[in-house]
């Protein structure tokens, strides 16, 4: 396959040689969080589920380990993954937003619509802003309720 | 599929060998994957998750456990489609391409059985009298 077979033909140049444009970091970061969302946004969702299915103790044990640990004195472990659950969980809802949002362009592309230089890079900024801000958003609203 | 003749070799077929389906599942499961994975965010965000009680009884829910369920399917449904074009991009070489795809295949699969089990449990516990724990 390609790479393994002797070829004298040019080789396209690789990412880093390219100017970074909008529609290119869009089209970069759909497939960065959908694999993101495939890969630990599931696993996190089938181990939230699972903990919940398992019974109170499975799910206090599940938010000791992600989300705060009641105990007095917490391990070095949970201290650790406090932070790394929040960390995750901050990044697959910019993930999610993401995905979204350039899901939606390209259902807008799909139909032949968009493609012109200009308002390609104007949708491209705006998904790239708008799942930032999202994400922004939910854990403010978070944060205020938690408050 | 024609027998042989050059437009009958690539009708309904791309370089891929399964021409447009797979494009077409990926966006009938991403169209529904937005109101499915839009209904679980919401429902997080608004859900007491530290309230096992609280979750639980949300998840008990017919209609929930029935959105929830079409949740699983359509997106491990989705990211087997989105999984399997990194491979093909990305893996080179038959073998270990083909593991990765089976490997892929397992998850896609095995996660969705996992989920939909869970659901069920979760719904048809207190009915069959289940004690905790079994996950």
């Amino acid at each position: 396959m390609a790479g393994n077979e002797p070829s004298a033909r040019p080789r396209s140049p690789h990412l880093q040689v390219y100017k970074w444009t909008p529609a290119m970091a869009v089209s970069i970061l759909h497939r960065a969080s959908g694999d993101g969302l495939a890969i630990v946004g599931a696993c996190m969702f089938l181990w939230w589920l699972g903990a919940l299915a398992a019974g109170p103790d499975a799910y206090a044990a599940f938010l000791a380990c992600v989300w705060h640990d009641p105990s007095p004195e917490v391990g070095i472990v949970h201290q650790i993954t406090n932070i790394v659950g929040k960390v995750v969980l901050v990044g697959l809802t910019w993930a999610f937003f993401q995905h979204l949002f350039s899901g939606l362009r390209h259902f807008v592309l799909d139909t032949g619509a968009g493609y012109e230089l200009k308002t390609n890079k104007l949708w491209s900024i705006v998904v790239i802003t708008a799942g930032v801000l999202a994400t922004a958003a939910t854990w403010l609203y978070i944060m205020a309720g938690a408050l | 599929m024609g027998n042989g003749t050059h437009l009958g070799k690539v009708r309904g077929l791309g370089s891929s060998g399964h021409g447009s389906q797979h494009w077409l599942q990926q966006r009938l499961t991403a169209l529904a994957n937005i109101l499915l994975v839009g209904f679980l965010f919401v429902s997080l965000i608004r859900l007491p998750l530290g309230d096992h009680a609280a979750v639980l009884r949300w998840a008990s829910n017919p209609t929930v456990a029935l959105a929830l369920i079409l949740m699983v399917v359509s997106v491990f449904w989705h990211l087997r489609l989105g999984l399997t074009v990194l491979i093909e991009d990305y893996v080179h070489g038959e073998a270990t391409r083909l593991l990765s795809l089976v490997l892929l295949n397992f998850y896609a699969i095995g996660g969705a059985a996992y989920g939909i089990f869970a659901i069920v449990r979760i719904v048809l516990a207190p009915a069959a009298g289940l004690a905790p724990g079994g996950m």
